[in-house]
């Protein structure tokens, strides 16, 4: 049985793009210094959404000297001061979220319900959260007085470009540091919408730098030798580069790189509720997140079953229009990213899994990917060792929960994990084994501005989020106790 | 009668892997001589010793103790670590005269000097052990999720870590460095200090009789470059505090950039001359722990939530 839906588009009304865009430097929109620019497409549809200034070194150098003329003034503000400016910004955030949510659509080719329900609501909380935390600095558990580091130069990904930014700039800004972040160069617009926000906030000049650009604007900024802070999240290959390159120096360096999440399903899971999970885990944001459960792990006396619920599942599944409301699976963010999901997918057939996607139509112009399943997948294969980025699912099963632990550890990577299970005890005696940074039990793909996020081992170092995520933008105690 | 005095017996310092006291696997030593100033009494030998000098196998060879040892010792109760902790503090204040005079030995200062860097050292561990069963309750917590989720985060230990204790303080630098790591479950491999290794080589004997597991702490001497290039590059250390480093920024440097190959955790070096007697903090407690936090579901009991 098919369900035929009306088309229920979001309207695109309520958001206003210019045909061109400036770098934010110094509270003022500025042209490259060398007149660069670059095309920001809406991956649905190809369509120019708009042309926006390209970054230069020139660029990063004076967009680092206004962070750190702001800093001054900025970080000896009373904390009380700097958090009404946060709040202002949440405030902003909440009143403007419908533009923004279209805006981030457009640009990102996610589906507009994620973007309304997720992503907005997530940043807009961010900033509030973070607004509270800027004059209780004394009590988080950093000593007295704890001290924000500098200017700290940001880089951002493409896949929640604007929630990106909020786990950035909110606790920076709390901590009284000043930011020059880079939004990636597939998604510059609700970044420099946040610009906008800024002025709107009266935030004061230099406080906040947007400097759209490629990678290379990316290592200028991280190499900037007036930079205190590196934030940077995106790729395991880009992050270690960065460690490479910041060896030596004083900079504090915070990670969040990839991952290979596994979701266990256990044979006492309830099959309904764990086949909404698998689906969150690895088709939210067409699996370009880097929690994403892209590696399914099943109980063998289950997995029969369980596929053929996921299968029922997944041809349910509406892809299309992003900005459509009942769209599901939106469109892969940039003809590169289509590359490399259709190149990967390409290996795991070559290897020897087995590929299935349900019956589904694309879209003829724009950046698809049917949702995918390979079963017959062994860890060997490379399907089930790289972090695809894609909606693709990797199906290994096990008989053991010693042996689901050990699969689910064998990775490079550490970022999340789910469980699935009735039982209380071995969701305990399983997470406590996960080596993941965040552990999703009967649930996957929850987030919150008090919920600590980051990864073990190659996924990154430091938290986002929490108590814990201002730690990345202030002293460690011991210097801080020696001023 | 003719008196003969007595021959003393002079004690073959070995390195301290797995729970044992292997001698290099190269069969290399290096000759340990007593801190310049401390030869002041002219006419005395400066010779204390020959220490191993480690190899790049042996390195490899403290990896795979201190990751055999690690999910043992990080699954031990943390009460059960802070006691152990304890009793290294306990077998110390019994041979405490002994590392007197090495301390004194190695670092060219009076007894008396000597004897409060090692009560200050032996008060370290006590600091120590009973912190095994307060950080997590310190760090970690319930997170007040927007949502009916119950929301928790633990720190747990890195794994294996790579230690590079100070240059200058041999005592009671090394253990404010190997206490605060594997306090929280985390197993290390040290490297001593390269010109002043014997309280370090002798702090393996203690430990070996203190409950510690074997494996636990593994205790190398010898070029700290030679030692600490393969530990940096070592796929399976998952970080390295550089203490050690001060004052050879080069080096600290190219240990770092090794160390991102598997984006170990890195602690930079601090100043050559730190205090090592002031108040620790929790910073080189935290500096090798990752936060863990899970999601589960709350539920409700009853449609309006009220029943109980």
């Amino acid at each position: 049985m098919t369900f035929e839906y009306a088309p229920a588009p979001e309207s695109r009304s309520v958001v206003d793009i210019a045909p061109s865009y400036g770098l934010f430097i110094d509270g003022e929109f500025a042209e490259a210094a060398d007149g660069k620019v670059f095309k920001t497409i809406s991956p649905a549809t190809e369509e120019v959404l708009s042309e926006v200034a390209q970054a230069g070194e020139a660029d990063v150098d004076r967009a680092v000297k206004a962070a750190r003329k702001a800093f001054e003034k900025w970080s000896a503000l009373p904390g009380s001061e700097r958090a009404k400016y946060l709040f202002r910004i949440a405030r902003i955030i909440q009143e403007r979220s419908r533009e923004l949510a279209v805006l981030e659509t457009l640009d990102n080719g996610k589906p507009i319900r994620e973007t309304r329900d997720a992503d907005l609501p997530l940043v807009a909380a961010h900033f509030f959260y973070y607004a509270g935390w800027a004059d209780k600095l004394d009590h988080a558990g950093y000593g007295p007085n704890p001290e924000p580091l500098g200017v700290a130069g940001q880089v951002i990904p493409w896949n929640f470009p604007l929630l990106m930014l909020a786990w950035k700039i909110a606790p920076a800004l709390a901590t009284g540091n000043t930011v020059v972040l880079k939004p990636a160069e597939t998604t510059p617009l609700s970044a420099l919408f946040f610009a906008d926000i800024c002025r709107q906030a009266g935030l004061p000049k230099g406080v906040v730098n947007i400097l759209p650009g490629y990678g290379d604007t990316g290592a200028a900024l991280t190499a900037h030798p007036d930079v205190n802070k590196v934030a940077f999240t995106g790729s395991t290959a880009v992050g270690k580069a960065i460690a490479r390159q910041v060896a030596g120096t004083d900079k504090k360096v915070t990670l969040e790189l990839g991952g290979k999440g596994a979701n266990i399903v256990f044979d006492d899971a309830p099959i309904d509720q764990a086949v909404e999970g698998i689906v969150t885990g690895i088709f939210f944001n067409q699996g370009q997140v880097c929690c994403a459960g892209s590696r399914l792990l099943v109980q063998e006396s289950i997995q029969d079953e369980l596929l053929d619920s996921l299968k029922r599942r997944l041809s349910t599944l509406r892809l299309g229009d992003p900005l459509d409301k009942n769209t599901d699976i939106g469109a892969i963010n940039s003809a590169e990213q289509l590359a490399r999901i259709t190149a990967l997918a390409e290996t795991g057939e070559a290897e020897g899994a087995e590929r299935w996607s349900p019956q589904c139509e694309l879209p003829s112009t724009g950046y698809w990917f049917a949702p995918t399943l390979f079963t017959n997948v062994t860890q060997a294969h490379t399907i089930a060792r790289d972090e695809i980025f894609g909606p693709v699912l990797s199906v290994l099963s096990f008989r053991t929960p010693e042996e689901a632990v050990a699969k689910a550890n064998n990775t490079q990577y550490g970022l999340s994990a789910g469980i699935w299970t009735e039982k209380g005890s071995r969701i305990l005696a399983v997470a406590n084994k996960l080596r993941a940074g965040v552990v999703w039990a009967n649930t996957f793909n929850k987030f919150d501005p008090t919920s600590p996020f980051g990864g073990y081992k190659e996924s990154g170092f430091g938290r986002e989020g929490g108590r814990h995520g201002l730690e990345a933008y202030l002293a460690p105690s011991s210097e801080a106790s020696v001023k | 009668m003719s008196t003969v005095e007595r021959l003393t017996v002079f004690k073959t310092y070995k390195l301290y892997v797995g729970g044992k006291f292997p001698r290099s696997e190269s069969g290399r030593v290096y000759e340990v001589k007593k801190a310049t100033s401390a030869a002041g009494a002219a006419g005395k030998a400066n010779w204390l010793a020959n220490a191993p000098l480690s190899s790049r196998k042996d390195a490899r060879d403290a990896v795979v103790a201190a990751r055999k040892a690690q999910a043992g010792w990080a699954g031990a109760t943390a009460y059960n670590r802070g006691q152990v902790l304890y009793r290294v503090a306990e077998m110390l204040e019994g041979r405490r005269d002994q590392f007197v005079r090495e301390v004194a030995d190695a670092e060219g200062i009076s007894k008396s000097k000597a004897a409060a860097q090692v009560d200050a050292a032996i008060d370290r561990w006590v600091w120590y052990a009973g912190w095994t069963d307060k950080i997590a309750q310190v760090v970690g917590g319930a997170n007040p999720v927007a949502g009916p989720y119950f929301n928790l985060s633990t720190p747990e230990p890195t794994g294996v870590v790579a230690v590079l204790a100070p240059q200058k303080s041999s005592f009671l630098g090394l253990v404010s460095v190997i206490a605060p790591v594997i306090a929280t479950g985390n197993t290390a491999v040290v490297i001593a200090s390269e010109e002043r290794p014997l309280p370090a080589l002798s702090l393996g004997e203690v430990l070996a009789t203190s409950d510690v597991p074997g494996g636990v702490v593994n205790i190398l001497s010898g070029r700290t470059s030679e030692i600490a290039t393969p530990l940096a590059a070592h796929q399976d250390v998952n970080a390295i505090d550089l203490t050690g480093a001060d004052g050879d920024a080069d080096l600290a440097r190219d240990l770092e950039i090794a160390a991102a190959d598997n984006l170990k955790r890195v602690r930079r070096p601090q100043a050559v001359d730190t205090d090592w007697t002031t108040d620790p903090g929790t910073d080189r407690l935290t500096s090798f722990l990752e936060t863990k936090t899970v999601w589960h579901p709350t539920g409700s009991l009853g449609a309006t939530g009220s029943a109980y």
